[in-house]
């Protein structure tokens, strides 16, 4: 029998309440129940990083996470993302098929804030290391971290 | 995924309420092996919100709390200048965003990578007790070369832990304290279990001591690609010419403290001489060999570094 239990989050600023299966990963809701397809279902495992948005502002694998986990947290999809990074990708020409992009583009958004927090210096071995859990088929990596060294 | 009840514990009393639950810190091993069917739970207590805090001990210590997420741990500037290979270790396991998910708890409690213990289609003696190990005659490349037994070759994944396993580190639990190098078992004959922690005991904190040499420490790993893998081997180091610790990863079913390589250079032996003494004890497998080398050279590497 399906466990459901009442969930309530705010997802690129709309308050959501909701009734869900303990099962529902975050990406799942975003995706099949609130229409946010942006994130994209990867490998499902945590291991492709195209389903990372931000939760509570660190960037995280939706997949991996149980949306009763994420109760009263507040969520950002690339559809509710504007910052720099997101023109930097379009002049770096930093994809191909763009399906990893909009994790790629959480992720870096989030990386920059870890660097910050950390005080690191960022170098373009920096940005590859702290970047390999976003993984690109058409390897678009060298625009990749041009364009996150542009911002 | 099988159905289960999810509750978030408000503090530890209040998690140890639900008997015989599994709990639940970032998700990010745990989601996974429900999603593969590995690991079945039917209540989840989620105690990843409680113990978030590091906190300064008396004499220069650090209690990190079990809830502490690892890029916190990481990031933390007093880790970074009292015990920089544990802060460097962290940082070589999993991704970004799966350390801003995963626990200091979770960290340690995560199950081995084995491919046969991930695959509900093979038999596994961890997974499965009696079923048998396919990976003492199949893959096992990346499996364990010290400590295991005929029933299981598995290696423990963390990073973290094969740095507080050379530091020392105390694992606080709601029943206990433990030294973090009793707390994952060798395989034996029960290589379903990890850990010698028991059912409804929940570690809360891990304690690092103050330990002058970790100043003067590093992490080395080598894997198959240049980030986001298991490592083939890790050592943990720390040496200053006065005192010496080293663990190793990647190589056994717990992390390895190097005990007869520390006294081998407390007795004045090259740094060569004393890795050589401690793989002395390794019994390598048909496509493992390649670890007892490579664990030595990574040893002799980082203690050099270190020394210079």
């Amino acid at each position: 029998m399906a466990e459901l239990q009442p969930v309530a989050l705010t997802v690129n600023g709309t308050r959501h309440e909701l009734v869900l299966d303990t099962r529902s990963s975050l990406l799942d809701l975003l995706r099949e129940r609130l229409g946010l397809t942006g994130s994209k279902k990867g490998c499902d495992h945590g291991q492709c990083g195209a389903c990372t948005v931000l939760l509570d502002g660190r960037r995280a694998n939706a997949c991996l996470v149980l949306t009763v986990a994420a109760d009263g947290c507040d969520v950002v999809t690339v559809e509710g993302l504007a910052h720099p990074l997101q023109d930097a990708f379009v002049e770096r020409d930093a994809f191909q098929c763009g399906y990893c992009t909009p994790g790629q583009l959480c992720s870096a958004v989030g990386m920059l804030e870890e660097a910050e927090r950390a005080g690191d210096a960022v170098d373009d071995a920096y940005v590859r290391e702290r970047m390999s859990g976003n993984i690109c088929r058409c390897g678009a990596y060298p625009n990749i971290v041009a364009a996150i060294a542009d911002v | 995924m099988e159905p289960f009840a999810y509750r978030r514990a408000t503090t530890v009393d209040d998690a140890l309420r639900t008997p015989g639950a599994t709990f639940l810190g970032g998700g990010t091993n745990l989601v996974d092996l429900m999603r593969l069917g590995v690991a079945a739970p039917d209540r989840l207590v989620d105690v990843s919100r409680l113990n978030a805090e590091i906190e300064e001990t008396d004499g220069g210590g650090l209690r990190i709390g079990a809830g502490v997420r690892n890029n916190d741990l990481a990031f933390d500037g007093r880790v970074r200048e009292r015990w920089p290979a544990l802060s460097e270790a962290v940082l070589a396991g999993a991704s970004g965003q799966l350390r801003n998910l995963a626990t200091t708890g979770g960290n340690l409690l995560q199950r081995t990578r084995c491919s046969y213990f991930q695959d509900v289609t093979k038999p596994c003696n961890k997974r499965e007790p009696g079923t048998g190990c396919p990976a003492r005659d199949g893959d096992h490349h990346n499996l364990a070369i010290l400590g295991w037994s005929e029933r299981c070759v598995a290696t423990h994944p963390s990073d973290m832990a094969v740095a507080l396993a050379a530091f020392d580190a105390i694992v606080h639990t709601s029943r206990r304290l433990l030294p973090v190098v009793e707390l994952h078992r060798l395989p034996g004959d029960d290589p379903a279990r990890d850990t010698v922690l028991e059912p409804d005991e929940l570690i809360v904190a891990v304690e690092l001591p103050p330990l002058q040499v970790a100043r003067s420490s590093t992490y080395r790993k080598v894997r198959e690609r240049a980030s986001f893998a298991f490592a083939l081997v890790s050592v943990a180091a720390a040496y200053d010419g006065a005192d010496v610790r080293i663990a190793l990863g990647g190589v056994a079913h717990r992390p390895w403290r190097a005990t007869t390589a520390e006294q081998a250079i407390r007795d004045g032996k090259s740094f060569r001489e004393a890795a050589e003494a401690e793989l002395a004890q390794a019994e390598p497998l048909r496509d493992n060999a390649y670890k007892v080398e490579l664990a030595t050279r990574t040893i002799v590497r980082v203690l050099e570094e270190l020394a210079s």
